[in-house]
């Protein structure tokens, strides 16, 4: 069949017509370097700014630290904050300083270890529901479940069922923070599927696992990084938590939740044994928060023009 | 005439609603029996309000989805009950561009990427080299500058990236490309480049298109046939001229009717549909147009019209064209 041939649009001479059409954008101009970037993400420098501040802390507490967080001096407890002891004394008259830099240790540890074990596992839970049908109602039954006990009951009855140790409570902690991850990267994935530029893929010949790699999972990453931050801070409370009420790690290590527990008995007449490792874990607690926050606008592309 | 490049043969898809423990299952009847042809070269119209299921027709040509029943045969080939790995080196045949450019495009792959990705799939390239020609050559044949190749979906303007959308399109080398809305979302000027564009494309490359629109005055300049669809069926078939100058389906006569007129005080004929689109759900007994049909008699409201020839190409669903044509309104003007 022969086609007969189609007449073109005529665009009138007056009708403004973008001229010089195949130009591109100008790319909008960027401060670059460290300096543009702060400016642009204040938050995230911020945050990231204090969260380096306390790895740093935590990595050099052996150096920062003025005597042996677990060394014992019964003849000096309960000492209020001096020169000597910047923090004071506790019960036992070990120095707090000393014991809450080295606290900064097992918090950071749990919050990221937590941050990242929960991601990993949310995120293959998350894509197996998002893509089989039939095992979506069966895995989103059980995080149902998971969900419906509160996150920090949960991980006090796992701690139960096991002795206490830093990597009891991390896991105690990844399992009841995994069903946030794994609901979010469902829904999520179950919104990137409906995506015409997922169904060009299909209709592009691209098999499943390439569609997963390359148009889902770099799409899933900028909301799982900011939940990863809010998780890592939420496990940092939920440590202290477990440990102020001594379902956490053993009061032989020094940890921020151990510590206040340990002055839990005195806070009203010395409340400078709570005081300190409260406030650093507020102020950790803030600034993952913070980063969080700031991440959320940096890692979507399409925001990066609006500045 | 050969054999058509695409056939759609009594094409249906339900869509299943709910159905949970307790609830009664439920059908959208999106596509309810649609059969058309598409000759190599030819662009076929496919028209008809939101929700008449002219999407879903696209959509299950391109095998996104299984359809419920009826054949879609490519070149002599039913490619409908394929498996999915038969099916895949099949679907560069058959490429689509979507309406929205901003969600039709990965926002974190490059534009080199977006255009390798269906060369690699396919195994068009034979180097590296190769790859790297193909997809300047895409960037030409689109009217983009080639060392945009490098840049990222977002710092592109909607027309630009509906182009690169096409550019996807064409670097599978298909025979038949499902336009879906492709230049509804885009503003006059830049739609009437982008229709220029898939012209050209389409005569240099000897495409088929399938053109899904709801924007009548640019399908009068894009198509050679036009198929009008209304709730999950086709109402009419016919050349462009035939349609544009005496529909033979009553709605295809009020949606025509609708078209604006360019020009101060032309005042056409309006004719204004009573009623509301009926549900998919429960679709109407009879012809799905008796509730809203102007000339609809008893006939219409328990027998469903066939598509049938009403002359020479021209194919309407309407039990007007068995009445003598005196009392054919359809006929008479």
């Amino acid at each position: 069949m022969s086609v007969e041939a189609l007449d073109r649009v005529a665009i009138p001479a007056g009708l403004a017509v973008a001229p010089a059409l195949p130009d591109v954008l100008p790319p909008v101009k960027l401060r670059r370097g460290f300096i543009g970037f702060v400016r642009r993400h204040p938050t995230v420098a911020i945050g990231g700014a204090l969260v380096l501040l306390l790895i740093a802390m935590a990595l050099l507490a052996p150096y920062l630290a003025t005597v042996d967080p677990t060394a014992l001096a019964p003849a000096r407890r309960t000492r209020a904050p001096s020169p000597e002891h910047w923090f004071g004394t506790d019960m036992l008259g070990r120095d707090i300083y000393s014991r809450v830099v080295y606290g900064a240790r097992v918090s950071l540890l749990v919050g990221f270890s937590v941050a990242l074990l929960s991601s990993l596992v949310g995120l293959a839970i998350g894509l197996v529901s998002g893509f089989l049908r039939w095992a979506d109602g069966v895995i989103m039954r059980v995080m149902d479940g998971l969900m419906s006990i509160p996150p920090i009951l949960l991980a006090v009855a796992l701690m139960a069922l096991t002795r206490g140790s830093v990597q009891n409570v991390i896991m105690s902690i990844t399992i009841a923070e995994i069903p946030r991850v794994s609901r979010l990267v469902r829904g999520v994935v179950l919104s990137l599927r409906e995506q015409p530029y997922v169904d060009a893929a299909v209709a592009a010949g691209t098999r499943t696992p390439a569609i997963i790699l390359r148009h889902i999972l770099p799409n899933t990453l900028a909301p799982m990084t900011v939940q990863a931050t809010y998780i890592c801070a939420s496990a940092m409370i939920i440590e202290a938590i477990l440990s102020f009420i001594g379902a956490g790690t053993p009061p032989t290590i020094p940890s921020w939740g151990n510590i206040m527990a340990e002055g839990r008995a005195l806070w009203q007449v010395k409340p400078f044994i709570i005081f300190f490792p409260a406030l650093f874990l507020s102020v950790t607690v803030l600034a993952v928060n913070l980063l969080g926050d700031g991440l959320r606008d940096a890692l979507d592309p399409r925001m990066a023009k609006e500045y | 005439m050969s054999a058509p490049l695409l056939e759609v043969n009594d094409l249906k898809k339900h869509f299943q609603l709910g159905g949970g423990l307790f609830r009664k299952r439920a059908f959208v009847y999106a596509v309810d029996g649609v059969s058309f042809t598409i000759a190599r070269g030819e662009t076929l119209a496919l028209v008809g309000e939101s929700g008449c299921g002219k999407s879903t027709v696209g959509r299950a040509i391109l095998r996104l989805f299984d359809i419920t029943a009826g054949q879609v045969v490519l070149d002599g080939r039913r490619i409908d009950d394929l498996p999915a790995g038969t099916l895949r080196p099949l679907r560069r045949r058959v490429q689509v561009v979507f309406q929205d450019p901003f969600s039709s495009l990965n926002p974190r792959m490059r534009v080199r990427d977006i255009l390798a990705e269906p060369i690699r799939n396919f195994g068009l390239a034979n180097s590296a080299r190769d790859l790297d020609a193909r997809i300047a050559a895409l960037m030409d044949k689109v009217r983009l500058p080639r060392d945009a190749i490098d840049r990222w979906p977002h710092e592109f303007s909607g027309g630009q990236r509906q182009r690169i959308g096409i550019a996807r399109a064409l670097a599978a080398e298909p025979d038949l490309i499902v336009c879906d809305e492709a230049v509804s979302a885009l503003d006059v000027s830049v739609k009437a480049q982008i229709v220029n564009l898939l012209q050209d494309i389409q005569q240099e490359l000897g495409l088929a298109l399938l053109f899904i629109s709801h924007d009548l005055a640019i399908v009068e300049h894009m198509t050679h046939r036009v198929a009008v669809m209304y709730l999950g069926k086709i109402v009419e078939v016919a050349p462009k001229r035939a349609i544009f100058a005496a529909p033979r389906h009553p709605y295809t006569k009020a949606l025509l009717s609708a078209v604006p007129v360019p020009e101060p005080g032309a005042a056409r004929e309006r004719i204004i549909l009573k009623g509301d689109v009926p549900s998919p759900i429960t679709p109407p007994k009879g012809c799905r147009f008796h509730t809203r049909c102007p000339y609809a008699f008893d006939r219409c409201r328990s027998e469903e019209p066939a598509l049938r020839p009403t002359e020479t190409g021209h194919l309407a669903a309407c039990h007007l064209h068995d009445l003598p044509d005196a009392q054919n309104p359809m006929v008479a003007m």
